[in-house]
């Protein structure tokens, strides 16, 4: 046995492990007295594809990984030919896990078709009681794979039809894979020297000495992993493949190779199946690293000490993908704001709630923790205050980590003509409406591209970004720039997977026309009325929350808007009819819009 | 003192209401996982007619679940009990209305089967609105102004205004004495006497420029009438819902102690709060 230290500090310790034909190289991490979590890697890997995520788990865990034979630096069975079959990688895992952890069960984590050894491994009999978890990436169990064929083949509706020509179209590889000769041919030569390129400028994979040198051999011995198995077991899946072990499936909704429809029928298979979605493409491993290990974590430790993952099961409609995920949500201590924290809170992300009004934000939070949130915290921040930004940013990153999702929510109304609007006020709202948002983009922004991981931002702009009105000049001309800043930032980062949504709610029943009213929280301006009287300004204030009452469309329904924003990565996204309609409008019959603009609003 | 303020007619009021509260806690005490809407209904009416009533203001309501919080109501008529079957830890409220020896009550229980921390902390919420109803009729301050009062501390505590989907999006309305007839029939759950009641007095408050409504609408905009006011602010938290309703007696005494109170402070919600209150000082004491 001999150790080297990895780029994250932990200790490697390497040691061989004999199996059938075979000599395995197997790599341990961590304190061995803790949990067991094997990492199986897939095609055309080897172990070190996991070495990112490796590093994070060792901090908790015994993290074990090892090259499947023929891969990296394990021995290739010889012949190749019916060397790499499902039965003999299962004698490989058991080896494996017998020297590793010979009394407890071990974690089992696989991506590609260690994700595939893995659904054989958590599904036959010769394991039971070997595997406490399974987490699978990108990989389906090639039985319930050819059973799905198999329901699509005997009753082809139209969307099933279309889902087995989706997944047959991008399995092209595969049939590739089956010629012989040519497949380690082009590895051996052009393909595998291009491979590196390719992975980072289709996948996004960064170029951190991932893959490695082996690549070649690993890819031509790896293509015997098709040829022994795929056929036989899609044209007879075996019909008891039910898993004896609770599942995380973690689905990448970018995924080149398998259509996330694959796995619709698996709750017939899986008994305790916790679904996930993850907003990257094939590689993972290498592009969402912390996300990963915190998943990969989480599950593990639900189910060594049989604890539940949270006191609060969330079971809002996106829990897959948000679940443990942290979100910051400015402007969260009412309206628009508090909403999206509630929604994300019931998709069972992590929440800071920022807010001026410290006590708004502080309720958010409590509220949050009880409806399904694992985390929430309070935090009281004006965000047009530069500095204080700036801190705020600094406190995130270092107490709760780099946020996943950021809302710019945060937002002041003023109304009235332009000639009676105060450069005060003009001030005002823009140093909230669009210096807020800025500053937010920013500095979370930065953070997000800094990690590499992804992430979204979701700013609040309105209907009145596109919309002209008599009315609202200096609320809408703020708005539309954060219409602008958010178009021109989504083509900015959309290279580093960073999604920015506007969202344009219209007139929704928040507490925007109300909060100067005398019972409001102090510290937050309401909507300013330029050129009426003090008492005029407080009548047509309450006339118009009166209507808004009247219109009473709810903030959640903005929220949730926002919510499919970032799971669809929506670029513009008008809420209610009315904003719709008036982006339409905008488009199509934008002199139609300018009419209605002209129109002295009723106050 | 109107007539209604009488003491012994507040006295037949005062045993009407905790006749109702003591049918809801009675039937809040039989309830089960598997018993629906309609079933909690019916042992309301049930337990209620064999204690000698005949008319209603209104039918027994039962509401299980997210339609404690009129998740999705958008006609009347989904008021009405369902077959929803009550789970554990689900939240409930009956609400049920009986009209007996002539008076009305109105009363709203809220609770839950099992523990649910969001009931309990809408519960306790519940109460600082007891407080600031009270204390703004006793200002007679425009009934529409303490409406949206209400309305901005329900908001400000993180919930929603669900009396907002009421008929009329009443925070209360006006109760009275019903006669005693021996055919008392009801159409769309309501009582027709108390039905008759309530038109006489939209009638005559139309000309005289009040509401037996207590609504966020132009026709509230006036002082507090003298009379029996059902007070049912209602608080709904995402699929959670919780309200209390009961008897708010308003005089045209010139003392503000008189000039508006609670008919009675001895029922379960009041009885709750200042058990959790004593709880609290009793752990403060301990503490020091």
């Amino acid at each position: 046995m001999n150790g080297h230290e990895t780029d994250g500090g932990a200790t490697v310790r390497e040691r061989w492990v004999r199996a059938e034909g075979v000599e395995l190289c197997v790599a341990e991490l961590g304190d061995a007295g803790q949990p067991t979590v094997v990492l199986l890697h897939g095609y055309p890997d080897s172990k070190e594809v996991w070495s990112e995520v490796a590093s994070r788990l060792a901090e908790r865990f015994h993290v074990v990984l090892y090259d499947v034979r023929g891969h990296g630096r394990s021995t290739a069975p010889d012949p190749l030919r019916g060397g790499f079959t499902l039965e003999k990688l299962t004698g490989d895992f058991l080896a494996v896990a017998d020297a590793v952890s010979p009394d407890r069960p071990v974690h089992l984590v696989g991506h590609d078709w260690g994700s595939v050894q893995g659904w054989e491994f958590t599904t036959v009999a010769c394991t039971e009681g070997r595997i406490a978890s399974f987490t699978s990436l990108s990989g389906p169990s090639l039985d319930h794979f050819g059973h799905w064929i198999n329901a699509r083949l005997r009753r082809p509706t139209p969307r099933r039809a279309a889902q087995l020509l989706g997944q047959t179209a991008k399995s092209w590889y595969v049939y590739l894979l089956h010629t012989p000769v040519l497949p380690e041919l082009a590895w051996r030569g052009p393909l595998g020297a291009r491979w590196p390129a390719i992975l980072r400028r289709l996948e996004k994979v960064p170029a951190d000495g991932y893959p490695t040198p082996t690549l070649g051999d690993d890819a031509a011995h790896g293509a015997w992993l098709y040829r022994d198995n795929v056929r036989a077991r899609l044209r007879h899946p075996r019909p008891d493949a039910y898993a004896h072990a609770p599942v995380q499936l973690v689905t990448p909704v970018g995924d080149a190779f398998l259509s996330p429809s694959l796995y619709d029928d698996l709750d017939r298979w899986v008994p305790r199946l916790l679904r996930r979605t993850i907003d990257a493409r094939h590689w993972v491993p290498r592009t969402r690293p912390d996300q990963l290990a915190e998943w990969i974590g989480e599950f593990v430790l639900a189910h060594e000490d049989g604890r539940p993952v949270a006191e609060t099961v969330p079971d809002g409609p996106y829990a897959d993908r948000f679940g443990g995920r942290l979100v910051l949500v400015t402007g969260a201590g009412s309206g628009i704001g508090r909403a999206t924290a509630f929604a994300f809170a019931e998709a069972g992300a992590r929440i800071v709630a920022a807010d001026v009004d410290a006590e708004g934000a502080a309720t958010t939070a409590e509220l949050c923790r009880m409806i399904g949130a694992p985390e929430a915290w309070a935090e009281a921040v004006d965000v047009a205050d530069e500095e204080a930004m700036e801190k705020f940013a600094e406190r995130v990153a270092s107490s709760y980590g780099v946020v996943d999702v950021l809302v710019n929510n945060a937002g002041i109304g003023v109304s009235g003509p332009f000639l009676d609007t105060s450069a005060a006020d003009w001030r005002r709202v823009l140093d909230v409406n669009l210096w807020g948002v800025i500053h937010g983009c920013r500095l979370f922004g930065r953070q997000m591209a800094e990690r590499g991981q992804g992430g979204h931002i979701v700013n609040t702009a309105s209907a009145a970004a596109y919309a002209p009105s008599r009315a609202l000049p200096a609320y809408s001309t703020s708005k539309a720039a954060v219409l602008m800043l958010s178009e021109c930032l989504r083509a900015e980062l959309a290279g580093q997977g960073i999604g920015v949504s506007a969202v344009c709610p219209g007139f929704v029943h928040t507490g925007i026309t109300a909060t100067a009213l005398p019972h409001s929280p102090k510290g937050m301006g309401g909507t300013p009325i330029t050129g009426v009287s003090a008492e005029e300004e407080q009548r047509r204030r309450k006339s118009a929350q009166r209507r808004y009452g009247q219109r009473n469309y709810p903030a959640e329904r903005v929220a949730d808007a926002v919510l499919r924003a970032v799971v669809r990565n929506q670029a513009v996204v008008p809420v209610t009819p009315e904003a719709r309609g008036a982006r339409l409008l905008a488009r199509f019959a934008p002199r139609a819009l300018r009419a209605i603009a002209r129109v002295e609003p009723k106050l | 003192m109107t007539v209604t303020g009488s003491p012994e007619v507040l006295r037949g009021f005062r045993s009407v209401q905790r006749l109702a509260y003591e049918c809801a806690e009675a039937v809040a005490a039989q309830l089960r996982p598997g018993v629906t809407e309609r079933e909690a209904a019916r042992m309301q009416r049930e337990w209620l007619r064999g204690r000698g009533v005949r008319d209603w203001f209104h039918l027994p309501f039962a509401w299980f679940g997210d339609r404690t919080a009129f998740a999705g109501f958008r006609v009347p008529l989904q008021f009405f009990p369902t077959n929803r079957e009550l789970a554990p830890g689900m939240p409930f409220i009956l609400d049920l209305a009986p009209v007996h020896g002539g008076c009305t009550a109105d009363v709203g229980y809220s609770g839950c089967l099992g523990p649910n921390p969001v009931h309990d902390r809408l519960m306790r919420d519940l109460r600082v609105h007891r407080e600031l109803i009270l204390r703004e009729v006793r200002e007679r301050r425009p009934l529409r102004e303490i409406y949206e009062d209400v309305e901005r501390l329900m908001v400000r505590q993180g919930y929603h205004n669900r009396h907002r989907a009421y008929p009329f999006g009443v925070i209360a309305h006006k109760v009275d004495r019903v006669p005693e007839r021996r055919f008392s029939p009801h159409v769309f759950g309501f009582g027709t006497q108390s039905l008759k009641g309530l038109a006489k007095d939209a009638l005559r408050g139309h000309r005289e420029g009040w509401s037996p409504l207590w609504s966020p609408y132009r026709f509230s905009q006036h002082p507090p009438r003298p009379g029996l006011w059902a007070v049912e602010p209602h608080l709904g938290f995402r699929g959670t819902g919780a309200k209390f309703e009961e008897l708010l007696v308003v005089t045209d005494s010139r003392n503000a102690q008189e000039s508006a109170f609670w008919l009675d402070d001895d029922l379960p919600h009041v009885r709750r709060w200042a058990e959790a209150e004593a709880d609290r000082e009793q752990e403060k004491e301990r503490a020091a």
